[in-house]
């Protein structure tokens, strides 16, 4: 490690040493586990060439079908996610505002609200919406494009909305009072103040983690798959064509990679603007979002 | 609600079984989620690169993957378990990589500063450690580790979903599939037994963040 560590003293040689055999043994052992599982995977002939070649090699017939599938399933992954963030964008803000702004009685249902949502799990929400919307007759058909995806982005979006928020209020709350004190002493509204102050500076503070989120709804798109909403996402496409080669580890290997890249990506991303943003206020105005950005990237 | 009211016992039976998915994962992974960040943290290059190597893959890996990968894959390989199994097997793992990372942070909120005081002072690597360091770790790290378990607690229902059997979800599927009940009722049902857990769960996370919590 680069910096000073917490942890431990600079290393003398003897520690400096020691850590390097570490390091050697750990690499072995790794080896070793890594020989154990090659091993096991060529005795099981997951190597064979028919299980891989409709991935890997263009002269196999499938070649182009698999992908073109794949591809599909990736647009249709993409426009869920993009669709929910920036309708939870919308609603979150309208959420985030109402609980800041209105009295103390009128608030009290948009808290429960955002309580209700941000305890349910978003596969259950998703379920929820998709059932009781078609039980009730309610028609999503006047609205563009599939009929399930429009029962997905609608449950991604109570679930986010909600998450983005409690993300605006962090933001708003971790703003200096001062900011809200001078504002009201010029003579600005609570309005004016909450319209042209506040939220111009919470959101850049929230961006980061607002890119955070888009990493959690792109992985929550992929829910459709367990609780057999007929919407051909990725992960859906990668199913049906791990049973139609029979290659699971095969087909799940390259649609699982395929959501590592663009993550990781977008995970770099916002550590980048989160960096960005620091240096150019130049204070320390993003940390009072971390916490949240922790938990909700789990969720 | 007549179909929840006169399936209570169902839910319940779903509710235990949630609960005990809960339970293994939770200790699952803070076990995992602390060997990781223990890599993480090593003067060990190459478990840090491990560590690190473990917490990108698995964060930026749909939970769904990641069960299937265990339910679909591992067969594959000849091992063979019951989907309670793979299911457990799976959350854990997915929720060990976020485990890591909330500990991770709670090392680094400790300023370099404090260990170098109590080297100052004399005190041995062993002490610096338990009387200095670790105990103001492990204060900053219950706030986002709490967050992290109540996820995980929401994600079981993933994992029921997926196909566990005898959960709360089940409950509901079978309540709804199988024996034909409406889905409002039922699924009202299954959402009331997942908030009972997760705002119990954010209420004790309150009281016990309240007590660790350190003034700067």
């Amino acid at each position: 490690m680069s910096q000073t560590s917490v942890l431990y003293d600079a290393p003398g040689p003897r520690a400096v040493r020691r850590a390097r055999i570490g390091t050697a043994l750990a690499i072995l052992a790794f080896l070793g586990l890594a020989a154990l599982v090659v091993l096991r995977l060529a005795d099981r002939g997951q190597f064979d060439a028919e299980l891989w070649n409709p991935w890997v090699n263009p002269s196999d017939d499938s070649f182009s079908a698999v992908w073109g599938l794949v591809g599909r399933g990736l647009v249709a992954t993409l426009v869920a996610a993009t669709l929910a963030i920036v309708l939870a964008l919308v609603v979150g803000v309208l959420l985030g505002v109402a609980r800041m702004m209105l009295g103390n009685r009128l608030r009290v249902p948009v808290v429960l609200w955002i309580e209700l949502f941000r305890g349910l799990p978003v596969v259950i929400t998703i379920v929820f919406v998709w059932r009781a919307m078609v039980e009730l007759g309610i028609d999503v058909g006047p609205l563009p494009g599939d009929p399930a995806l429009w029962y997905l982005v609608i449950g991604l979006t109570l679930y986010n909305s909600v998450i983005i928020a409690e993300i605006l209020r962090a933001g708003v709350l971790s703003l200096p009072r001062g900011q809200r004190e001078a504002a009201l002493a010029v003579g600005l509204t609570n309005g004016q103040t909450m319209r042209t102050i506040l939220l111009p500076q919470a959101f850049r503070v929230m961006l980061p983690a607002l890119i955070s989120q888009l990493v959690v709804v792109l992985k929550d798109t992929s829910l459709v798959a367990v609780i057999g909403l007929g919407y051909l996402e990725l992960l859906r496409r990668g199913n049906q064509i791990s049973q139609n080669l029979d290659n699971p580890i095969q087909s799940l290997l390259i649609v699982a990679l395929i959501y590592i890249v663009i993550n990781y990506s977008l995970s770099k991303l916002a550590e980048y603007v989160e960096r960005r943003l620091g240096q150019a206020s130049g204070s320390s105005a993003g940390n009072g979002l971390d916490a949240g950005t922790a938990g909700s990237q789990a969720a | 609600m007549d179909p929840v009211i006169d399936n209570l016992d169902l839910y319940w039976s779903g509710f235990l079984r949630s609960l005990s998915i809960i339970g293994w994962s939770l200790v699952g992974s803070l076990l995992l989620g602390t060997l990781i960040a223990a890599f993480r943290v090593s003067p060990v290059a190459s478990l840090r690169a491990f560590g690190s190597g473990w917490v990108t893959v698995v964060r930026n890996c749909p939970l769904t993957i990641v069960l299937f990968f265990m339910a679909f894959g591992l067969p594959e390989l000849g091992v063979n378990a019951s989907f309670y199994l793979f299911g457990v097997a799976g959350l854990i793992i997915y929720t060990s990589a976020f485990v890591c990372e909330a500990i991770r942070s709670g090392i680094n909120s400790v300023s370099a500063g404090q260990a170098e005081a109590a080297r100052a002072i004399g005190l041995p690597f062993t002490l610096t450690l338990t009387q200095v360091v670790l105990p103001q770790a492990l204060r900053a790290t219950v706030p986002p580790l709490g967050s992290v378990q109540i996820a995980m607690f929401k994600n079981s229902a993933v994992v029921g979903a997926f196909g566990v059997g005898g959960d709360l979800y089940s409950v509901g599927r079978n309540l709804t599939s199988a024996q034909g009940f409406s889905y409002i009722p039922v699924l009202t049902g299954v959402a009331i037994g997942y908030l009972v857990i997760t705002l119990a769960a954010g209420a004790l996370l309150a009281v016990i963040e309240r007590k660790v919590a350190i003034a700067r």
